[in-house]
Parts: structure tokens; C-alpha cells; sequence
């Protein structure tokens, strides 16, 4: 007797998956904050990875009676290397009678009475998304990934119904029948003239005539067998998938770092320049991203910088202008480069910079920008920079944007225009 | 010794590989008589070994977020490495079904076969709890019903609101087994006819709560004793399933199978040393006659020993890794010393233990195997030799005193001592608060009153509160819960103030 041995490898996999989207559904606020903190943590380039996500372990308990510490207790252990019977011993500190867990902190800062479990891709993003109060369509967009895109490759001889191109179909059937038919109907032109001269000589009940009426007949029968149209005429529009066309794009995000820029209108400045990188990642093989900060000078810094570090003093937006334009010239030429710029401050700026800035805008940075989203993250009045702004939204609607921002929810209306722009070609 | 020849070697396994070390290692178990249900093995990915894990080891089991909770904490530990998934998984049914990982080397497919397949399996087939609490030709089949019946309770109902339930069952569920009752046998198709007509039949038992007699106001002083249940009654999801008067009849269903199913999993948690040492022993048993019949390669034997003393480890108490006694360790070493004390017994195994001293050991193994579970085999079988080698001592932690006392350690005057401890320490009812279904107010506002039979003094643990709020959604009205004191009186210790009058369904 063989025993039997099943290979289940092939089986259905994540079975377990309804009971972990339910898990998710269950504690969705405190997944929520802790992906809010580890957005804060993670970079711009990072945010399609999944994600470690640590919620308290107090929440998601499931409670059960047991003793709490306390009363008499005698346990057995092993390993006995210097204790006789009788011993009096001192309490291990913190131990009152079995394990005292009281939350200590680990070096990587999560406390030890977290459970901590990893979120995938398409969960994280999804409730990224969530705060950001994207719209349906554009979340499933952004979510998908399809680096293919289905274009025309002539005709094929199999398909469904819809795909049928009719004038082919008509055009090989009457081919067809043209050559099936071909030699009969050169047969029957021959008989018919022949036909045609002994009518002029001899009566219609002649029997050569009988003969070739007789044949005649026969011809045009099987003309007429030949069916109009033969399911090997069919032909159907055949579409393949190729990939996307690999473009490149640079993207950069400028930001004030001065010392009015605290760390919640940091995160969600990060929150938009991550928001525009999904974005462009959707669209594009190759994305750099360029940082620029700037308070009275502006400087390239890697993202750990950018994020981190801040400033004092004032305020020249015109600087960090200044910079990416330069280094559009240098790095990007715009015959190879999609560029899009992301700025985000809280609106202070000398007064008599904010003209320079929208003039440098028009003049040299959105003639070769694909779009330039601004952002303002204040509660306060509009300044002179968000007027100048404004006038160069009404000059270059689709191109430039522009929206004050309270809370992430408040974002995504800076990218509308240009989702809208995109959507009908992506999908 | 026969010389055999050698079986496949190498780490890498194949179908024929496989099929000829369980050929083998049948035989050998064949030679030393070990009897099992007929097994199938399934190969399975780490991912599906997850899933499986997710769902205590069962192939199908209903949709519940705590094991989407389980499986993310697997996987996570799982990915950093902290923690080897389970070598085996074993499932007690008739077939028995082990799992092999598809990640494993031919020599860990080997041991688990061994173990799993042949230690496990007649450990399920021959032990008493096990033959009188589940019935593995038919578990199975009661999953896929449980699953079926509860994902129509969704569909019906909402997910939220059989969720509601099925957590608060889970919160129940170590008070929800009958510790000493018999249970009757589990089938499909019987429990699918049965499950409508006793919906109706309990649906009308519990009106009997809902009496809107008028009240005998001739009968003036009401006597204490007149309690319901007259009985305590140790079961509580059993007790909420035939009494609660609100549930909807679909919700009884719905405890009534969380009850059976943990039901079915308690042997499991009484006889987890003997089981693991069981397999353990059985595992080092058959792979080492194969070896000593020449049929295994060395470098097979080391790694093989290798993952076998990760196994049956025990650190000592002052170790960073120490986290209680190991099981697998105690079970095995209690099982290899049966058989020594069987084989060459010495003066003092002929002073503890006369009646199996020098007797047949595969005769002792399988009675000791069939009859006992954890308590009672440690109470029996632990030597004053092991528990020498295991150097084991008790601690004495009484919260009155301000030390901690060594009460006996392993020398002639503690070994009876440390025994009967370390058998305690495996029961049950002593690890486990000890709460019971004390009264329900039939003619006041229809409350429950549980009652702690306090231990050792030893108070419930502070998850009281959080376990009384789910016990108040399945009852409907008041609970609460008392201590039983030391002059046999109830003290108040919580209460959970439900004035619901809502009279849903019925």
C-alpha cells in the first residue's frame, strides 16, 4: 500500500484573505493613524511599497478570563544551580508572579506591546488614498498597474462578434467567390454564346439546344451553391497589447523651509509631493525627483534633508525659482523630459519678490513645464505671492494650479485638472 | 541487523522520495506496532502553511477578522525570521492529513512524516479524550457546515452583527467546554437535519423565561435556594445557548458551533506533553532504527538531530530564552524514560515505579498512551531520575509574604512534591479560573450572576471587564460577577448594567 501524497501548492492561496481584509476593516482608525505616522517615516520614491504598520496591542485583544497577579502561586522550572528547599528568595524585579510586561520601548521605537503586521501595496494604498478623499475613478487609476496599453495590429481570422470588421469580411467572401466560382462562370459565358448562335439556326426543342439549356442550368446551380459568405471570411480586428511608450519625467518639489513652516504643514506638503509622484508614476517608466528648499537661498538637498531640517528668517521664493530653473537647463532638457514642478509654502515671501516670481514662472518655467502645482498651506489671509499666482492661473489654465490647503483631504482639487486631462487616454 | 538499501539522500525532496521514506518508515512503525488512521500527505506553500496556521490547522473553518489578526502576526514574524513556520501541521481526521511545507529539505520532510504522520496520528487514534471528544471521520465535514451556516448568517444578517456574536462566543470560549461530561458524535448530516427542529424547540424552551404569569403575591418571603440553573452550571456558551432570552434562534446556532468546535479542541489542550513527546519520541524512534538498518545517510542523521534537539531544548530558569518548561522536551524525555525504566530498570524505578519495572515497554507505552492525559501521566510516570536531570524545583509565590519561597527542589524528601506540583501546574481547572453559571433573576429583572470560585486566592485577571461586556450582548440584560469568599458567600466583584428590553424575532 502507497500512501497518497497531494500536491495542494497549486490550490487556492490566501485563504486567509477575507478574514485579513476583515481584520483591516475592523480596526481601520488605528491602521489609519499608524499609516499616517508611517508616511511621515517613509520616503516620496517608497510609498508603492507595502507597508510595517504597528497598532496597540490593547485594541485588537481578545479578552478571555484568566487570573490577574496575585494569591498563591507555585510554579515548577528546570534547571535548578543553587537552591535547597527552604530558600527564601527576593522577587525578580518587575515579575509580580509571572511575565509584568509593562510596555517597554524597542530601539526601532515601536513599543513591544504593539502588534505589528505588514500592510501590502493595494492596502496601504488604499488607505492612503482614504485621507486624501480621491475620488473612485482615480483610485482605481492610480492603483492599477498597467505598464500595457492596447493598440490596432491588423486582422485576425478569430474573435468575438463585436470585433468583426465588416468591409474585410465582405471583401475576402467576394474574393472567394470570385475564384471559387471563376471557371464556371467562364464555362457558362461560353455556353451561353454558344447557345445564343444555335438559336439563330435551330428550333428551341433541337436536341443540342435541350443539351445546352441542360447544362446551363447545371452551371448556374452550382454558381449558386457558392455561399455568399463563408465563416472563413470572417475577419476581426485584432488588438495586442504593447507596452507603454517609455517617457521620462523629472519632477520637482520645492519647499519653504523658513521658520514659519512647522512640522503637521511639512507632512502635508509631503503629503501632496507623494500624491503627484504616484501620480507621475502611473504615467511614466522614469521619474527623478529633484529637491529644492529654500528660505532667503535655495539649495538641492537629498529627501532626508528636505523633510528634516529647518530653517529660520525669511523668505525668497524667487530663489528656489531661480534654482530649478537653473537646473532645468543643465539637466533636463525639455526635448527629453516631462517636467513638473510641486511648490508648497505658507505664503510669506518679501513683498517685492512675488512679481519676480510670476515672471519667472512664465517666462522660463512654464514654457517648458508640463504642469506646476502650487500649494499653499495656511489658514491665514492671502498674501502678495498667492495673488501674483493668481493672475497666472488665469493666464495658463490646465497648466498651472493653485489651491490653499487645510487639511490632506484639501489636496487632491489641485490635481482634478489635470486627472481630468489624463483619464480618457489612460484607460 | 538486516542491512537495507539506502533510501534517497540530499536536501532535495521529490514525490518518489517522499513516497519512499513514508514506504519505510511505515514499515518500521508497522515492526513496532503503532496503530493510526490511514494518512494522507498534502504538500503546501509557506503561504498556505500561513493560512492553515491562521486557522488553528484546520482546512476550512468560517470567516472571523482574529484570524486575519493570527495570520498577520504569523507572516510578520515569519518575514523577519524570527520565528521557523511549524514544521507540521497535523489535522485529527480520518484520513489524518499532514502537511509538508514545500520550503523543507528532504530530511526535515522525513521527520515530520515520522512525527506527524505516525506519532501524532495514533496518539489521536489511540488516547481516550481523543476517542471520546471528537470523531475524526467527521470534523470535517462539521467545518464546512459551521462555514456554510455562518457565511448565510452574513448574508442574512450583516457580517457586523454575526461578528458581534462570534467574538463574544471567542471571548467565552475556555468557559464554554464541558470539563467532565461525555460528548455525543458529530456528523454532518445528522446536525444539518437536527439544526431546524431544535431552533423551534429551543426557541419555545427559552419562553419560558419570557412567563407573564401574575405574580403570586400571596407568596411573600421568596427562598434563597430557589436558584436557576438549580445547579451551577460550569458551560457557559452551553448555558447561554439553551437559556439566553434574547438570542435569535440563527444566534444559538452560532454558539452552538463555536461551542462545539472548542470543544473539539480541548483534548488538544489537555494532553499536549504527552502528545508532543509522543510524536517527538516516535520520530527519534523510527528514524533511528531506519539509520541503524543502514538505510540513512549520515549527513541525513545530523541534520535530522539537529532540528530534533531544537526541538526538545529546555533552557534553564535563568536562561533569556526560558519561558516555562518546554512540552516537547518534558513529553519526550518522560516517554524515553518509560521505556528505560521498562527496559533496565534500577533499584529506585523498581521502588516508584513496581508494576511496570521490567515489563514490556510496548505494552506499558500504549496503555500509559491510551489512558492519561497531561496530569494524570505526570502524577503516574515522572521518575526522581528526571526530574534530577530536568533539576527541577518549585517556587512558592504567596502575595501575603514579601519572599519568594523554595519549597522543594530534587532531593529524596521533595521528588513526591515537585511531582504532584508540576501535575497540577497541567490542569486545567487550576491554570484556568474557575467560573460557573451561579443564578439567573427569573422573577426580577432577569440578571445572570457568574460565580468565581476563587483558587489559591488567586483574583480574575482585569480582561473581566472586557469578557463581561461580551457575556451582556449574548445574555441581553444584567450580569455580573461574584467571588465566592471564604464563609461560602457571593461578593459583587463586577457588573455590567444591561436594561435592554428590545424583543427582537420571536
Amino acid at each position: 500500500m502507497t500512501v497518497r501524497i497531494v500536491d495542494r501548492r497549486f490550490d487556492s492561496k490566501n485563504k486567509s484573505s477575507v478574514n485579513r481584509s476583515r481584520f483591516i476593516r475592523r480596526f481601520k482608525g488605528q491602521i489609519r493613524k499608524a499609516v499616517a505616522e508611517a508616511i511621515g517615516k517613509r520616503g516620496i520614491r517608497d510609498i508603492e511599497r507595502g507597508e510595517k504598520i504597528g497598532i496597540p496591542g490593547g485594541d485588537i485583544a481578545e479578552p478571555q478570563f484568566t487570573h490577574g497577579p496575585g494569591g498563591v502561586r507555585r510554579s515548577v522550572n528546570p534547571g535548578n544551580d543553587r537552591f535547597s528547599t527552604g530558600d527564601r528568595i527576593d522577587r525578580p524585579p518587575g515579575a509580580a508572579g509571572g511575565q509584568g510586561g509593562s510596555g517597554q520601548a524597542s530601539p526601532e521605537g515601536e513599543s513591544l506591546d504593539d502588534f505589528v503586521f505588514t500592510l501590502t501595496r493595494d492596502e496601504f494604498l488604499d488607505i492612503f488614498f482614504d485621507e486624501l478623499a480621491l475620488p473612485n475613478l482615480v483610485k482605481r487609476q492610480l492603483a492599477r498597474i498597467d505598464e500595457y496599453k492596447r493598440v490596432r495590429a491588423g486582422y485576425t481570422q478569430s474573435g468575438v462578434p463585436t470585433n468583426i470588421n465588416l468591409g474585410r469580411t465582405m471583401r475576402g467572401a467576394a474574393g472567394r467567390r470570385i475564384a471559387v466560382g471563376g471557371p464556371h462562370a467562364a464555362q457558362l459565358r461560353a455556353l451561353e454564346a454558344e447557345l445564343r448562335e444555335l438559336r439563330e439556326t435551330r428550333p428551341e426543342d433541337d436536341p443540342e439546344v435541350v443539351r445546352l439549356r441542360r447544362e446551363i442550368a447545371r452551371l448556374r446551380a452550382r454558381l449558386e451553391a457558392i455561399p455568399f459568405i463563408d465563416t472563413f471570411d470572417l475577419r476581426y480586428n485584432n488588438r495586442i497589447r504593447v507596452p507603454q511608450p517609455t517617457t521620462q519625467a523629472v519632477m520637482f518639489c520645492l519647499l519653504d523651509v523658513s521658520g514659519s513652516m512647522d512640522e503637521a504643514r511639512k507632512s502635508i506638503a509631503k503629503r501632496f509631493f507623494m500624491l503627484l509622484y504616484l501620480f507621475l508614476n502611473r504615467n511614466y517608466e522614469h521619474i527623478e525627483v529633484v529637491f529644492i528648499r529654500h528660505h532667503t537661498v535655495a539649495s538641492e538637498v537629498d529627501e532626508e534633508d528636505f523633510f528634516t531640517s529647518r530653517e529660520s528668517g525669511g523668505t525668497v521664493v524667487s530663489s528656489a525659482l531661480e534654482l530649478m530653473r537653473r537646473i532645468v537647463a543643465e539637466r533636463f532638457p525639455s526635448s527629453l523630459w516631462n517636467i513638473y514642478g510641486a511648490q508648497a509654502s505658507d505664503g510669506d515671501n518679501w513683498n517685492d519678490d512675488s512679481p519676480r516670481c510670476r515672471e519667472l514662472i512664465e517666462s522660463s518655467i512654464l514654457p517648458c513645464c508640463q504642469y506646476f502645482a502650487y500649494i499653499e498651506i495656511t489658514e491665514g489671509e492671502p498674501q502678495n505671492l498667492w495673488r501674483e499666482y493668481e493672475k497666472l492661473q488665469a493666464a495658463h489654465p490646465g497648466r498651472f494650479a493653485m489651491q490653499r490647503i487645510g487639511t490632506p483631504a484639501d489636496i487632491y482639487p489641485v490635481f482634478r485638472d489635470l486627472f481630468r486631462q489624463r483619464l480618457p487616454e489612460v484607460s | 541487523m538486516r542491512k537495507r538499501p539506502p533510501l534517497p539522500a540530499g536536501s532535495e525532496w521529490s514525490v518518489e522520495a517522499i513516497a519512499a521514506y513514508d514506504a519505510e518508515i511505515g514499515r518500521v512503525a508497522a515492526g513496532y506496532r503503532l496503530d493510526g488512521y490511514r494518512h494522507q500527505i498534502e504538500i503546501i506553500s509557506a503561504e498556505q502553511m500561513m493560512d492553515a496556521y491562521a486557522s488553528i490547522g484546520m482546512p476550512v473553518y468560517y470567516n472571523h477578522w482574529s484570524f486575519g489578526k493570527h495570520f498577520l502576526a504569523t507572516e510578520n514574524r515569519y518575514r523577519r525570521g524570527q520565528m521557523g513556520l511549524a514544521y507540521e501541521i497535523v489535522i485529527n481526521s480520518d484520513p489524518c492529513i499532514a502537511y509538508l511545507m514545500d520550503e523543507n529539505t528532504l530530511p526535515m520532510q522525513a521527520l515530520v512524516i515520522a512525527h506527524a504522520a505516525y506519532g501524532h496520528n495514533s496518539f489521536f487514534k489511540g488516547n481516550h479524550l481523543f476517542k471520546q471528544w471528537t470523531s475524526a471521520d467527521a470534523i470535517i465535514d462539521y467545518l464546512v457546515f459551521a462555514r456554510h451556516y455562518i457565511a448565510e448568517c452574513e448574508e442574512r444578517h450583516g457580517v457586523e452583527a454575526v461578528e458581534r456574536i462570534l467574538d463574544a462566543c471567542h471571548a467565552l470560549l475556555n468557559v464554554g467546554v464541558d470539563r467532565y461530561k461525555r460528548s455525543p458524535k458529530l456528523s454532518l448530516s445528522k446536525e444539518t437535519l437536527r439544526q431546524k427542529e431544535r431552533e423551534a424547540y429551543l426557541q419555545a424552551q427559552v419562553n419560558d423565561l419570557w412567563r407573564t404569569l401574575p405574580p403570586h403575591l400571596e407568596r411573600a418571603e421568596r427562598h434563597e435556594e430557589e436558584r436557576f440553573p438549580p445547579e451551577p452550571e460550569e458551560n457557559l456558551l452551553y448555558f447561554i445557548e439553551k437559556n439566553a432570552p434574547l438570542l435569535e434562534p440563527w444566534q444559538r446556532e452560532v454558539v452552538r458551533i463555536v461551542r462545539k468546535i472548542g470543544q473539539y479542541f480541548y483534548p488538544q489542550r489537555q494532553t499536549q506533553v504527552m502528545n508532543e513527546g509522543w510524536a517527538c519520541f516516535w520520530h527519534y524512534t523510527l528514524l533511528n532504527t531506519l539509520y541503524d538498518e543502514g538505510a540513512l545517510s549520515d549527513g541525513f542523521m545530523l541534520e535530522f538531530l539537529q532540528s530534533h534537539t531544537n526541538v526538545v531544548y529546555q533552557p534553564p530558569y535563568h536562561s533569556p530564552w526560558y519561558s516555562g518548561i518546554n512540552p516537547y522536551a518534558l513529553g519526550f524525555a518522560m516517554w524515553r524514560d518509560l521505556r528505560r525504566i521498562c527496559e533496565t530498570p534500577d533499584a529506585e524505578d523498581r521502588a516508584w515505579f513496581p508494576e511496570i519495572a521490567g515489563s514490556d515497554w510496548r505494552e506499558t507505552f500504549e496503555f500509559a498512551m491510551q489512558n492519561f492525559k497531561d496530569e494524570s501521566f505526570i502524577a503516574q510516570y515522572l521518575s526522581p531520575r528526571l526530574m534530577r536531570e530536568f533539576r527541577l524545583f518549585t517556587v512558592l509565590d504567596d502575595d501575603s509574604r514579601d519572599k519568594l519561597e523554595v519549597e522543594a527542589i530534587h532531593d529524596e524528601s521533595g521528588y513526591r512534591a515537585l511531582r504532584r506540583q508540576l501535575a497540577e501546574q497541567y490542569d486545567l481547572g487550576s491554570r484556568e479560573p474557575n467560573l460557573q453559571v451561579w443564578n439567573v433573576d427569573l422573577r426580577g429583572d432577569r440578571s445572570l450572576t457568574l460565580r468565581h470560585f476563587p483558587h489559591q486566592r488567586r483574583p480574575l485577571g482585569d480582561s473581566h471587564l472586557a469578557v463581561l461586556e461580551h457575556l451582556a450582548c449574548l445574555w441581553g440584560f444584567t450580569v455580573r460577577i461574584e467571588e465566592q469568599t471564604a464563609d461560602g458567600q457571593g461578593r459583587l466583584i463586577a457588573e455590567r448594567k444591561c436594561e435592554k428590553r428590545r424583543r427582537t424575532g420571536t
